[in-house]
């Protein structure tokens, strides 16, 4: 492996770990948003 | 404020790419490391962006502390602006002035120094009463996400460089590995504890936890390390085409984190408003409240 891999290996990682944590939002926006539903039904 | 997000989050996009051309195709390449050294346009943004947030936090959660009672909250004003008065005072004195690293400017402390009465102003103005807790989480969660960035990039960029992944025992490695923990464990005490007193020990745990950032920063000052010594504001020299490069990419996650940090908070508080509902149902269905008694619904917020 050259030392151009391990360039691009660090930048991959860090969007993958900013997508991953994005994607962790917007699931968690998602979930609330279903709640608020529920909770507008409710009453 | 709904118009500002989208364009601020192509402002953002428009900066990261202008960032990332400027980072793999403008910058000069490196004498010695060659190709690999432009890992530091992600790995030094992503490391100050991560203190960045944990000092907000720190600033959140001793504000959080002190706002239990006024009279902490008037001794806490006091006290942070002494801080800043003695401690820009006191980066003048020969004698202090000894301590401070080769190359690092008084005037350079000084302003972080003044940054910490600056901050715990502007962040007790803008987040009153329980959005500090809500400020405190957002930036703890958001600054574990460039911590982690900062833990991953650096063994990618020392196994090519150093011809290992990890230096055991070397204080900044170890010292930012302990950071992220602490930081972590935060964010688990916060979400799995439902005491009432989680958010004031989360936010004494930040205020310890904050206390390890200036020991991983200065840690190559003082100490022997694998790890680089500074290479901008420590004596050390950065080609003047790489440091803007570092600047502009530090700007666009700075940008970014901002933008992810808005959207945290608003989750947070939406969070929050869900639990509040919640909890007044259950009060109303087990008889404790009269609905007469009930804060404003949230539809009417």
């Amino acid at each position: 492996m050259n030392a151009v891999k391990f360039l691009f290996a660090a930048y991959i990682a860090t969007w993958v770990i900013h997508g991953v944590y994005l994607a962790s939002l917007v699931r968690r926006f998602g979930r609330l948003r279903q709640q608020l539903k529920e909770l507008g039904k409710g009453k | 404020m709904k118009r500002l997000f989208p364009i601020l989050s192509v402002i953002t996009a428009v900066l990261l790419a202008y960032a990332l051309y400027q980072a793999l195709v403008v910058a000069p390449t490196d004498a010695q490391q060659g190709e690999v050294y432009r890992i530091i346009y992600y790995h030094v943004p992503s490391a100050w962006t991560a203190f960045l947030l944990f000092f907000i936090n720190f600033i959140a959660s001793i504000q959080y502390i002190a706002s239990r009672k006024p009279s902490t909250q008037t001794a806490a004003k006091w006290i942070v602006l002494a801080i800043g008065v003695v401690g820009v005072i006191a980066c003048f004195l020969p004698a202090v002035q000894k301590l401070i690293p080769a190359g690092m400017r008084p005037s350079a402390v000084a302003t972080t120094v003044l940054a910490i009465p600056a901050f715990y102003f502007l962040v007790g103005k803008l987040f009153p009463g329980q959005r500090l807790d809500v400020l405190a989480v957002t930036t703890a969660e958001v600054g574990v996400v460039f911590c982690t960035i900062v833990l991953v990039t650096g063994p990618i960029w020392a196994r090519p460089v150093w011809g290992i992944w990890w230096a055991p025992g070397d204080i900044r490695l170890t010292s930012t590995l302990v950071l992220w923990l602490i930081y972590v464990s935060y964010l688990v005490l916060r979400r799995f504890s439902n005491s009432a007193q989680t958010q004031m020990l989360a936010a004494a745990l930040a205020v310890f936890g904050a206390l390890d950032v200036p020991l991983v920063y200065f840690s190559i000052w003082f100490f022997r390390t694998q790890h680089p010594q500074p290479v901008i504001g420590g004596g050390g020299s950065m080609d003047p085409r790489m440091l803007h490069v570092l600047v502009i990419n530090w700007m666009a996650f700075l940008c970014f984190a901002f933008l992810v940090c808005w959207s945290r908070f608003r989750l947070e508080l939406m969070h929050r408003e869900i639990e509040e509902a919640h909890a007044m149902e259950s009060l109303v269905g087990s008889g404790v409240t009269s609905k007469a008694s009930l804060p404003l619904s949230r539809s009417s917020r």
